[in-house]
Order: C-alpha cells, then structure tokens, then sequence
C-alpha cells in the first residue's frame, strides 16, 4: 500500500492504496463517487472522464499514485452542491441528450474540456469528431451533439471554461 | 393539451440524478462485509473439464471461498431454462440441455463459467484465480453456423443430435408451392444476419446478500425485469422460495434486450452469498461482456419473392438457420420463430408465405433477444427481397412496395398477424418528400462529378409490440402471461405514487408515466412519482422489452387509474352530499353537476383516508387501486426509412449524408422521448449494417472481444436525422399507443445495404458493410468507377 494525497472537487484527499488502484477505483471504492463510470476495459468508451489539472482523461487509464498533487474535477464537482447546473449539464438535460445516463457523466465532463480547447462555438462536425472517444448505445449520439453546441454557448461569459484563443 | 400532460415533450424527471453524477446503478451499491466475486471462464470453446485443483487459489490472500460446478451440484442449485417451448414441424419437443451456472463436466462456449472466486478484494480474487489449476481436454468445437448440422460435425449436446434444436415452421408450404409455380418472377436472395454484441454501456452487475436471521436473500442486479429474475430463480433453479427473495433493478444503464434474461452470474452470486454468510458482489468486465452477455441475430436465410406480371407479391419463403449458441437463453427459441417469422409478410398483401426455421447450437455465447429480435432479420428479408424484386422488375422501388401495401384493416397475414392499423401510403409519401426522393438522380450526378458513388435505399417497415395477449402467447408455446400490472396510490396528501411492473432502463417512464397520470388526474407532474425496479415493492410486473412498456405497462395504470376515479367519486358523493351518479371529475376538480359545488383533489384524497363523512360500512377507507391489463393483440407500429449515402469507390467507405424517418407509433405521450428513441434504434441498424459484427474463428475463439475489436458506432457515423411522425391510433389498448423502442433498430439495416447497393450496382454485400467489404463488392462487380447515372 502507499499514500496518495490530492485535491478532489476542491477538497483535500489522502488516501492509501494498492499501488496498482486506478484513479476511477479511487474515485468510486475508496471516495464513493459513484458517478464516474467504468464502460469497458481498453480506454474506449469514456464514460470515465475526469478532468486532471483543467484536462479531460480517461479515469481508467491513470494510477492513482500517479497524481499525487494533482486537482481532479469529477461530475459530483462540476456544479456547487447547493447551487445551479453548470451549463453543460443544463443543455443535456434540455435537450434530451441521455437515455440511460450512464455514458452521461463522461460526456458532460468531456463536452466541457471540448469548450475550453475549442471555444463556444461548435458546428456538428466538429463536436462528432471529438466525441471520438465517448461512446453511447442510446441516443444514436444525434440529442448528445446538439446538447453540446446549446451548452458550449450558454458557457460563454459565465466563467465556466476559458476558450482556447 | 396541458403542459406535462399527453403529448407534451416534458423534460425528463429522471434527468437530474444522471447528469449530477447521482444515479444508482448495481455496481454503486455497497453492502457491508461485502466480498467481491470474480468468474473464471473457459479459454475454449469447446473442452471437457477433467480437474479443478483449487488448493493454491483457496490458499491465496483474501480468499474467502472457492466455487465449482461440483460444489454446485452438490448444494442443489438447479439449472438456467429456455422459457418458451417450441416444437418441430414433425410435433416433436424442442432439444434443451441443461444449462447449469457454472458448467460443469464440461465447457461449451469461451467464457463458459467453470468457477468463481470469493475474496475480500477484487483484486485478490483476480489474482487468486490465477493460481486455479483447471485441466481441459480439448474437444473439436462447432463454430460454423453453416455446417452446424452437418453429420460429421462434432456434437455439442447429446440431446440435440445434429446440433439441431428444432426444425419449425410456420405457414402453408403447398399454397406457397404453387404461389411460386404461378409466378411470371422470382427473386432469390442468400442472406447474413450478422451477428451483434449488444453492449449496453452499463455491464451486467449482481450484488447478493443473505440475511441470516429472515432467511432472506436479496439481489440487486442489471435486469430489465426483477420479476421474471425472481421468478426462474425461485421456481426454476430453486434457490429459495420466491417470498424469501427480493430482486432489485435499480437505475439500469441500458438494456437492448440483454438484460432480460437470467444468468448464470447473478445465480452464483445469491448461492455464494449464502454459503459464505457475506454478500457478493459481481461486476462484469467489457471483455468479460463480450463472452457472458447474449449475442444477438446470427442468422442464414435463403428467402425467395414471387411476383406476378404486374409486381403484385404472390408468395413468400424464407428457409433460416438460426444460431441459438451453446445454451439456451431464457427467450432465445422465440425470437427467430414466433418474434421473427411471423413478420414476414412486412406492409405488404401477401396471399402466401411459407418459413422453415432450423435453430442449432454451436460453441459460441447464447443468442436471444436484442433490441427488435428477429423483426429486424425479418424486415431485413422483407425489405431487401422487394428492392432487389424492384430492380430486377425494372420498377421504381417506390412504386413496388405502394403497389402491395396493405389498405384494409383489420388484415390478417397468412403467418399469424392480424394488422389493426395503419396507413402506410402516408408515410411513404411523407418519408419521400422529406428526404426529396425525386432529386436523386441529379445528386447522384453530382456526386459521380466528386468520384463518388451516391446511393438511396428505402425501408418500409413493420413490427409486432406490446407483446401481447397472454392466452396468445401461452397458444404458441410461452411460459409465461404478458400482461402488465399497476397501482396507484394516492396519499392523504393528494400526491400519487404509480407502481408498475415495467421497469425503465433509459426509456423515461419516470416521466412518460408521470404524463400520463398528470394528464388524467389533473396533477402537477412533481406530485407524481413512479416506483419500479424491486420486487418488494412491486407486487409482480413481467418488465420492459418488445416495446411494452407504453402500450402495455400504460395501459395497466389507466385501468387502475379508472378504478382511483371511481372511488374517489364516491368519497366526492359524501363530501360534497351529492349522488355519485351527479359527480364529474375534470382538471382536479370534483364538480356536482349543474352546480357550483366542488371540492378538490387533495380534499377528495384527504377525506378518503380520515374517513370522516362516511362509515366503514357505506364506503372503505383508502384511496389506492391495482390492475392487471392484458391486452388483445400486438400493436404493429410502422414506418418508412429512408437512408441516402456516398460510396468512396477507392476506399469503400460509406459515409451517409441523410437520413429520413417517418414512424407510425400511434398516439405519442412525449415525442421529444420518442424521437430519442427513434434515434437510438436508427444508431444501432446503421451499427449493424456499417460496422458490428461477432467474429468467431474456427476454433470458436471470438476475435471480436473488445470495443478495441468489435466496431461501435461512434458520433460521426451519423449526420443529422431527421424524425416525422404519421399517426394511426392503435385500436387495440386505451391509449391508441403502438411503441417506439425498436422502429429505429428494425427499419435501418435493410435502409442502409438498399443504399450501398444502390450506389454499388451489385447486391453482393453482406452486413457490415465495412469499407473492405463494399470495396471488394466493387471489385468483383467491375463497377470501381462512379458513372453518372
């Protein structure tokens, strides 16, 4: 076993692992947030993304003990507790873009890094080409897409992402 | 229409906790003392298991237990069973095996279960089954549907000889004999229904816990219908009685069919749980998915049309091998017989259809329902053998298929079916003007001028929901009755809580549902709430798949609905001092007719539980009502697909540029949920005709074991779809409703490959068309050049 310490959703964690934990096996059996999910086993499917220092990662492919330090952003931190949805979320649930929602974390948290590398205004195209690495089985990704374009603007100006300029 | 009422696109009330990261899927649920169980599954597809030595991996940190088919057998624990009988056409029963949940003797597919592992750790149960010491003696595996029945293969299960399950078939195959003989053509086609993984993104999970002291155990599993689950584990594999087992489907991450049935690992966790006096819990791996979850399609079909001199169909025959796998699923008989055959007459007036279904078992992971089973391999058959019938015909393939429409409902097919509703010409016509049918040929020009192949492929399809009444179902073979029940339960307070024997695994009923009582009972949605998923709550339910749900399942809470007015008009009798016969009910409001005296929703229910303006004697307190709805036929929603696509000659990639959907569902409760279904099951046809496919090598080795293998279909398969609807009603349930869940996945595949070949010139692509596929197509047809049509 050895310690880990980092900052998770803006709290200070320290915790002693199994040096082969996962940051995603961190996240749901030692911290209990259960919202990041495990879709496959080969980096595939993202339903795991996290954001490590402002990034999007897959969760499943990073050691825990590899972010000592580190500040992980997980979908139980992207909104204030007691406050409003972040934008990103609002849109998805606006515009129907989840079914079963399991994919659904990774997607919102993947859409938002999308809107800090690729600014707030996204076409079609360009947001199906970066959800490469998200997959879904229930929406046919059509309602996905048009949530990310209504999310990516309705960031604009509230200091939720900073565009890539 | 109000606003969260029927037909209005309300947002979803379950939305909230998915999008916040606080949903409850099996594996987020932890119990306390709770061990980790981790399945160690055969490397071969087919082997007899001589030894087990379990001593090392027993001996292995954290080890709590080791588990065997031997172990098995010995605690009594009973086999998986098919739940649906199928007899041959010569009246003999179909050939079931026994399908035990950890195999035991002997392994039949790769990822057979042969033992598990309990730990305190996952990882400790991973790395104590590496020291598990299992001998096999390899045998030769049937991996090759094609040859499966051959004499000289080698024989899967002695009850089964030739690998053959059944031998059915359905229709009048001297009508159709002489339908052909008449006939001035006949199309011929050889058909591949490839073979699909489902791949919910949620895999399988099952937490089991034993409760000493009642006796009781508890499974929280991955499952379409707690029920059922509870059911065949009671009943069937006699694990505990059924009131000493509670079943919990919490929030499910998709299904699609898969996670209907009952399997092995959620068996072994509830016996394992008992016998080390902690709970178990199992959460299957991706890959592990991919050889433990059932397989969907996997057919071979050589289907014939015939047609007169004018077009008009005067016959159809399909002969179909059907792989079931190397057990039987719990529905896997139904689907290529009576949810497959029984749809082959399409939209289309068909005087004769004759279909013969041989079901075989081979060394490859069972196969049973996915998302539309067997309606999209028959709407595959229909579909393609009237295009190929339109092009060899020299007819527009339009006009062909509204040539043989059904007009006159009801109709009744020579295969079962009798059609209620529906106006197909409508929504031809409309799928037409969409997606500009007519400007083909000059966008086929243009795209010629770009080096590429443009192509348009239509699909008109039909399907068979709901499923469906009971003594129907029972008639042909069904183990069980597919009725759906309900209760409401109003409280003092007025708020109302629906229980239903569905169960939403993505589909939105904590919303649709809600609609439909805000919509009758003038309520606000937020006072509405649905409970499903857990048999301690729900008394019975028969769960969600074959788009039931709506028709069904919605018809079951108007039933108990009406019975909750009724007796609540009888408390406004009391409290307002009127006749009952004098009340009306309207918007929340209980009204004495002709006057201005009314009394409110929550003072109707409040008064119903204080019982204070009627004795015991005059009316019971209370205000909470059940009901069990069977309904009288399988609704048939409908429609037409249009898919248009751009063929790269020099890569065979397929890009598809357009896609127009018009759906005849009926009445619609919530179209923006609808129209989220249309598009899934459109992603997941187009998956099957573009890019899935389960690939077994001779061995019975699936090569195809990883999203790294197995092609998904990703977010830029698809350009923008566009969704219509037309409307028929449904004559057959309260709500006019036919279903929506599988349209999508039923009408793409044949929509697809009609545009590839249309594009190609040659029908010689099977599914999935992958880039490789459709160019070596072209390159047999000669055709590799784009010409300008």
């Amino acid at each position: 076993m050895a310690a880990v310490s980092l900052t998770v959703n803006g709290k200070s964690v320290t915790a002693d692992v199994d040096p082969r934990t996962l940051l995603v096996q961190l996240l749901r059996e030692n911290l209990r947030l259960t919202g990041t999910h495990v879709g496959c086993d080969t980096s595939q499917c993202g339903a795991c993304v996290v954001h490590i220092n402002g990034k999007a990662v897959k969760s499943c492919t990073v050691l825990a003990l590899q972010l000592d330090g580190a500040d992980v952003l997980t979908i139980e931190g992207l909104a204030p507790a007691d406050g409003p949805l972040h934008p990103m979320q609002e849109a998805f649930r606006e515009n129907h873009g989840l079914q079963c929602g399991y994919c659904t974390p990774g997607m919102i948290m993947t859409a938002v890094d999308m809107v800090r590398r690729k600014g707030h205004e996204l076409d079609d195209h360009t947001i199906r080409e970066e959800l490469e690495g998200n997959l879904c089985r229930c929406t046919g990704y059509h309602n996905i897409v048009k949530a990310i374009a209504a999310g990516a603007r309705a960031m604009k100006g509230t200091g939720t992402a900073k565009a890539a300029e | 229409m109000s606003a969260t009422g029927i037909g209005a696109a309300v947002r979803r009330k379950e939305d909230h906790r998915f999008i916040t990261g606080k949903g409850h899927y099996t594996d987020d649920i932890n119990r306390p003392g709770q061990t980790y169980a981790f399945f160690v599954r055969s490397p071969h597809a087919h082997a007899t298991i001589k030894s087990i030595d379990s001593k090392a991996a027993a001996a292995s940190p954290g080890v709590v237990a080791v588990l065997t088919g031997a172990e098995l057998a010995a605690d009594k624990i009973g086999n998986l069973i098919c739940g649906w009988m199928i007899h041959s056409k010569d009246g003999s029963r179909m050939k079931m095996t026994p399908h035990p949940a950890l195999a035991h003797g002997k392994a039949c597919h790769v990822g057979d279960a042969v033992a598990v592992v309990i730990a305190e750790t996952l990882a400790q149960a991973r790395d104590a089954a590496e020291k598990l010491k299992i001998d096999y003696a390899v045998l030769p595996a049937v991996a090759d549907l094609a040859t499966a029945q051959k004499p000289g293969t080698a024989q899967i299960h002695e009850v089964a000889p030739n690998n053959t399950i059944y031998q059915w078939h359905i229709g009048d195959p001297k009508g159709a004999e002489a339908a052909f003989k008449s006939a001035k053509h006949i199309t011929k086609l050889d058909i591949v229904n490839n073979r699909l993984v489902p791949n919910p993104m949620e895999p399988r999970s099952a937490l089991a816990e034993y409760d000493a002291g009642s006796d009781q155990l508890t499974l929280w599993n991955t499952s379409q219908n707690p029920h059922v689950a509870r059911l065949v584990i009671s009943a069937f594999v006699g694990m505990t009685p059924e009131h000493k087992l509670r079943v919990i489907a919490p929030d499910v991450g998709g299904g699609f069919g898969s996670k209907i049935f009952i399997y092995p690992e959620e068996v072994v966790a509830l016996w394992a749980s008992r016998r080390v006096g902690r709970p178990v819990k199992w959460t299957s791996d991706r890959s592990e998915a991919f050889l433990a979850d059932a397989h969907g399609r996997d057919h071979i079909t050589h289907a014939e049309m015939a047609f007169d001199a004018d077009g008009k169909i005067l016959g159809l025959r399909a002969k179909t091998i059907a792989n079931i796998g190397a057990y039987m699923s719990t529905f896997s008989s139904a689907i290529p017989t009576y949810m497959y055959a029984t749809l082959l007459s399409g939209q289309y007036a068909i005087p004769q259809i004759y279909s013969e279904v041989d079901a075989v078992y081979t060394n490859t992971v069972p196969v049973d329902a996915y998302r539309g089973a067997g309606r999209p391999e028959a709407s595959f058959v229909v579909e393609r053998l009237i295009e190929v019938g339109a092009r060899e015909l020299g007819q527009d393939p339009a006009d062909l298929r509204r040539k043989n429409f059904v007009r006159a409902f009801p109709h009744q097919t020579p295969v079962i079916m009798a059609y209620d509703a529906g106006d197909y010409d409508a929504s031809l016509k409309k799928a037409m003007e969409l997606a500009d049918y007519k400007g083909i040929a000059k966008r086929k020009r243009e795209a010629a001028r770009r080096g590429k192949l443009r192509g348009i492929g239509i699909s008109a399809y039909i399907e068979a929901c709901g499923i469906a009444p009971s003594q129907a179902v029972g008639s042909l073979g069904g183990g069980v009755g597919l009725w759906e029940s309900a209760e409401v339960r109003v409280n003092p307070t007025g708020s109302v809580e629906i229980l239903t024997g569905s169960h939403s695994h993505g589909q939105g009923h904590e919303t649709t549902f809600a609609q439909l009582v805000s919509d009758r009972l003038g309520l606000p949605i937020e006072n509405i709430s649905i409970v499903h998923g857990d048999t301690d709550k729900v008394q019975f339910g028969m769960g969600t798949y074959g788009s039931r749900s709506g028709p069904v399942g919605m018809s079951a809470i108007v039933k108990a609905l009406d019975k909750i007015e009724a007796k609540a008009k009888k408390v406004a009798a009391f409290v307002l001092e009127a006749a009952e016969g004098d009340i009306e009910f309207k918007d929340g409001k209980f009204t004495v007719a002709g006057t201005d005296e009314s009394a409110a929703w929550g003072d109707i229910a409040l008064n119903a539980y204080i019982a204070h303006k009627f004795t015991g004697q005059q009316l019971e307190p209370g205000l909470k009502e059940g009901a069990f709805y069977d309904p009288t036929n399988f609704t048939f929603p409908s429609g037409v697909h249009i898919c248009e696509l751009e063929v790269d000659p020099e890569t065979g990639n397929t890009e598809i540029v357009a896609w127009t959907a018009v759906d005849d569902f009926g009445v619609l409760i919530n179209p923006m949920i609808v129209e989220g279904q249309v598009h899934g099951g459109i992603a997941q046809g187009v998956g099957q005709a573009l890019c899935e496919g389960a690939v077994y090598d001779k061995d019975g080795q699936l090569v195809t074991g990883s999203f790294m293998d197995y092609a998904m279909p990703r977010a830029d398969y698809f350009p923008t779809i566009k969704v219509d609807t037309t409307m028929t009603k449904c004559p057959s349930n309260p709500l006019g409703i036919k279903g929506c869940g599988e349209a999508g996945a039923i009408a793409a595949p044949s929509a697809v490959i009609n545009a590839i070949t249309d594009a190609i010139g040659t029908e010689a692509v099977a599914m999935p068309a992958t880039p490789q596929a459709v160019w070596a197509a072209l390159q047999r047809s000669g055709r590799a050049t784009p010409h300008a049509a």
